[in-house]
């Protein structure tokens, strides 16, 4: 058969570890991490709330390093090693102490920004294991949710890195 | 004919009892793990096998006739499945419906999702593409030629109250004056209400303020854009299924259904997990559209916003300008109270203006009021409902009015309110009078609390300010099913608008049923699989919600009696029920054990058969709630950089279900309301385009913004709940805008009656320029 089609457009091949997992996808340039973790892989944890790293929904670390998944590249991911919240409890389930923390602090409502905040707040304590009110608040001054009011996210961020200190 | 009142419309009165369940925290949340690891489906995380992705062209003008729309190079692309615009949709008469809490009219709904004749804001739908892939159907986009005869425009409410304002509607005429006006007008409508005569009654004022406010357009926010995935089936005449994001699936069935002229039956509307959506989901955008293109493609269609369309397209609030009145006796006794309201509606007419006005004055007790409101088209999206409709405006102006009638008595705030409360009995300015309230109870909650014991410093300040809100009823349906293991199951039909409903609901069940709370699933309808129910909006979800929970746990337990009558051979009429047990009704019936849910449940299949209850409901009663707010504010002298150093809310639920998550949702409100206050606005350029369309421009409270937030849960049952609730969602956001105002002139002396009270607004106080 004669082809008619003119392809205008290859993907390219990424290889990552994804949560602890090897995993290789295509993307076609334009697509970011976000897009590929959403639409490619189906990993739909991770959330888009504006596509313009401004309110922190989209949050991953590649690489131990917090972003925001819509601003990075799939391709950029080549060899990364990347971090989404399907990967924040154990292997046999067992939820990470942030993510306890957070639903007894009835620290989320609609739970959109929750994946987004969880992964940003594990990164700050990773950096800072004791951080005061204060720090934790501007710590987390990228992330944005519109149900809490922050009260109970805060309280339940010092709580977590309290039971962390003492395990 | 029957008369009087439908036998559906049902109240049940509070009774006191011991709670085993209700009142105390769970232990857990059933939707909060799924939550916590990703795993919740919100409507962008919902895929088809095939699916297309459908986006939509907007307008770049703010109103301009639509001459044309050439589509033919964008469907000649590779990839692009389906197109579609103004000539793919039936033009639908004037049919008002009510959705959520405010009413929409089919007419503009159908022009709203997609324009006709006219586009009437930045943003507003001209065409939507299906293709293969986002990328490809952006580029069609950018292919769709449209011809635009651009027309003056009009944002500003006052400006598009003038008579040589540039006209939206040409038809329009004002409703609600007599005789019709000669000449058509941005005013939809002009609505009055009125208790008394103010003439009187500001002749026996000893002190008369009167002030002039504005407040600037807001977005609800919330975090997750507007998604759906739909998909339509040509066999049977037709059908469609869709999952979407929304606050009222039942009324979004309706919509679709409407305006592609199909059987409300043949549209199944899934809710999805719903990311926030405070009044902004309760009609539809997108979901029609994506119906449409996926008959026309033969495919599922996916389509989602982004951040700028949801700010330009979607939501917003009215902007608004207002007028209060208010006079007082020389001891406090308020003797008239007038208020002008002017909110817009945006592109079309229905503005929240219709509650605000319910809500003016309503705490306290008047006997001469005059309200008079104005609905007013202008070039911005048709305004949606945003959490206490039209109320933060509103009470900005009465409740800063309030707070210089106390300076200028040379009395306490708390006490000015105190004198003048609504209470049982009082009479409001919108007909009927209120039921038990609790009002004064929150009121003096507030003049106790220790916030009010705090030392203030230099350039900071103290305010106070209250807020009412009602609690909706409305057609409300759950089915209850008791398995065989004495489980239970409860379906619910409005939607779980913040992760609270599915937790509260169990808890009534729990409670009626005296089963354990682990033992009670509570799962979320589509449309197909109960009866109609209403959005879930006017913080009905608790109130609405539980009462037919609680209806159908009380049909369940008419269907166990049965079966233990059955069991013991008795007459159905010597069983009761007490303590999640079916017992003898009196001695004289026999001795008998007595039998559990698992005990009946298990006997079931012998002695009668399945154990279900039901509900369809239209529930009335709901007990409005108040609340008080206290805030102490730093205002830097240098930027104009108000600080919200303590904020405390007290606030009557009536009873709280789950107290945690009652605090929780004073503590979202009350920082939206700051939100609302500081930052939050609409910003236009000359053009009519919105210059502020992402989050970094429109700037939400984020967490280094706020302090931790105190509360007081005031708790006098509505004489109208089985267990007491009243709607607590909407009031926490309506105090906070008059509270700081009131804050900063304690501060340093400025009255800010310009929202929002932004570094340069207050600067510019400050200068007194």
């Amino acid at each position: 058969m004669k082809r008619t089609m003119k392809r205008t457009m290859k993907k390219t091949h990424v290889s990552t570890v994804i949560n602890g997992d090897e995993i290789d996808f295509l993307c076609d340039p334009s697509q970011t991490l976000l897009d590929v973790l959403r639409d490619e892989l189906q990993m739909t944890g991770t959330k888009e709330g504006c596509g313009t790293g401004d309110c922190g929904a989209c949050s991953v670390t590649v690489d131990g390093v917090l972003v925001c998944s819509c601003l990075v590249l799939g391709v950029e991911a080549e060899g990364a090693e990347i971090q989404t919240v399907e990967g924040m409890a154990g292997p046999d389930g067992d939820l990470h102490p942030l993510q306890r923390k957070f639903v007894e602090h009835v620290a989320l409502q609609c739970g959109i920004c929750t994946p987004g905040l969880l992964i940003a707040a594990r990164s700050l304590l990773a950096n800072n294991p004791d951080p005061s009110e204060q720090e934790v608040r501007f710590g987390l001054a990228g992330n944005l949710c519109r149900c809490t009011g922050y009260h109970n996210i805060i309280k339940a961020v010092l709580d977590a890195a309290a039971e962390m200190r003492s395990a | 004919m029957a008369t009087g009142p439908s036998p559906w419309v049902t109240s049940f009165d509070y009774e006191e009892k011991d709670l085993k369940v209700i009142g105390k925290n769970p232990a857990d949340r059933s939707d909060a793990l799924e939550k916590v690891t990703g795993r919740a489906r919100f409507a962008a995380d919902y895929n088809l096998p095939g699916q297309l992705v459908g986006c939509v062209l907007r307008s770049p003008h703010a109103h301009a006739r639509v001459l044309s729309i050439d589509t033919s190079a964008a469907e000649s692309l590779p990839g692009v499945k389906a197109v579609v615009t103004r000539d793919d949709f039936p033009d639908l008469q004037s049919e008002v419906a009510a959705a959520g809490e405010l009413m929409v009219n089919y007419r503009d709904v159908t022009r709203n999702i997609m324009a006709r004749e006219k586009v009437f804001y930045d943003g507003h739908a001209v065409a939507a593409v299906a293709a293969t892939d986002r990328r490809t159907a952006k580029q069609a986009l950018k292919l769709i030629r449209v011809d635009y005869d651009v027309l003056p425009h009009v944002i500003d409410v006052v400006e598009a109250m003038q008579p040589d304002a540039p006209l939206l509607h040409e038809n329009q005429f004002t409703a609600g004056i007599t005789p019709k006006p000669d000449r058509p007008s941005n005013i939809a409508t002009q609505m009055t209400s009125k208790l008394g005569d103010v003439v009187t009654g500001f002749k026996q004022a000893d002190l008369v303020i009167e002030r002039e406010f504005n407040t600037k357009p807001i977005h609800q926010g919330y975090i997750e854009p507007h998604a759906c995935v739909a998909n339509y089936t040509s066999g049977g005449g037709g059908s469609a299924e869709v999952w979407a994001s929304t606050q009222g699936h039942f009324v979004f069935q309706a919509q679709i259904a409407k305006v592609l002229q199909m059987d409300i039956s043949k549209v199944r509307v899934n809710p999805a997990e719903l990311g926030g959506g405070f009044g902004g989901k309760n009609t539809v955008y997108l979901e029609p559209l994506a119906v449409l293109l996926s008959k026309k493609s033969g495919a599922p269609v996916k389509m989602k916003m982004d951040r700028n369309e949801v700010l330009r397209a979607t939501g917003p609030t009215s902007g608004t300008n207002t007028k209060v009145k208010i006079g007082v006796t020389k001891d406090g006794k308020i003797t008239a109270a007038q208020a002008e309201l002017n909110y817009q509606s945006g592109a079309f007419p229905g503005s929240a203006l219709a509650l605000a006005t319910m809500t003016v004055f309503t705490r306290y007790d008047l006997k001469n009021v005059l309200v008079v409101g104005h609905d007013v088209t202008c070039n911005r999206p048709k305004v949606a409902a945003y959490r206490a409709p039209g109320a933060p405006m509103i009470a900005f102006a009465v409740e800063s009015v309030m707070d210089e009638l106390a300076e200028g008595l040379g009395m306490d705030p708390i006490d000015l309110r105190l004198l003048n409360a609504a209470s049982e009995g009082t009479k409001t300015h919108m007909g009927g009078t209120l039921d038990r309230i609790g009002y004064v109870e929150t009121l003096e909650a507030a003049k106790a609390h220790e916030h009010l014991k705090t030392p203030l410093g230099p350039n900071q300040g103290r305010g106070i300010a209250t807020g009412y809100w009602f609690t909706l009823g409305n057609e409300t349906s759950g089915t209850l099913n008791i398995s065989t293991d004495g489980t239970a199951a409860f379906i619910y039909g409005t939607v779980d608008v913040a992760g609270g409903s599915r937790t509260v609901f169990a808890q009534m069940i729990a409670e009626e049923l005296g089963i354990a709370l682990d033992k009670v699933r509570v799962i979320q309808s589509d449309t197909s699989s109960l009866g109609f129910n209403f959005t879930t909006a006017g913080s009905r979800g608790t109130a609405a919600g539980g009462t037919v929970a609680v209806k159908t746990c009380r049909d369940a337990i008419v269907r166990m009696c049965e079966i233990a009558a059955r069991i013991w051979d008795v007459d159905v009429e010597q069983v009761s029920w007490k303590d999640g047990h079916a017992v003898p009704a009196g001695a004289n019936v026999g001795e008998f054990e007595p039998l559990s849910v698992a005990d009946l449940a298990k006997q079931a299949s012998w002695y009668g058969g399945t154990i279900a209850g039901h509900a369809e409901l239209n529930v009335a009663g709901g007990g409005p709630g108040f609340g008080a707010h206290l805030v102490d504010v730093e205002v830097d002298r240098e930027t104009g950089a108000v600080k919200v150093l303590r904020y405390s809310i007290i606030q009557d639920a009536g009873k709280a279900v789950f107290p945690d998550y009652v605090k929780a949702q004073f503590h979202g409100g009350a920082v939206q309301g700051i939100g609302m206050a500081l930052n939050e606005e609409y910003i236009y350029n000359d053009k009519g385009i919105m210059e502020n369309a992402g989050f970094l421009d429109y700037r939400i409270p984020v967490a280094s913004d706020v302090p931790f937030i105190d509360t007081t849960i005031v708790e006098v049952p509505s004489p109208n709940h089985p267990y007491g609730v009243r709607g607590i969602g909407e009031v926490p956001i309506i105090p906070p805008l008059a509270a700081i105002s009131n804050a900063i002139y304690d501060a340093v002396g400025v009255r800010m009656r310009d929202h929002p009270m932004s570094p340069p607004k207050v600067l510019k106080a400050l200068s007194g320029t």
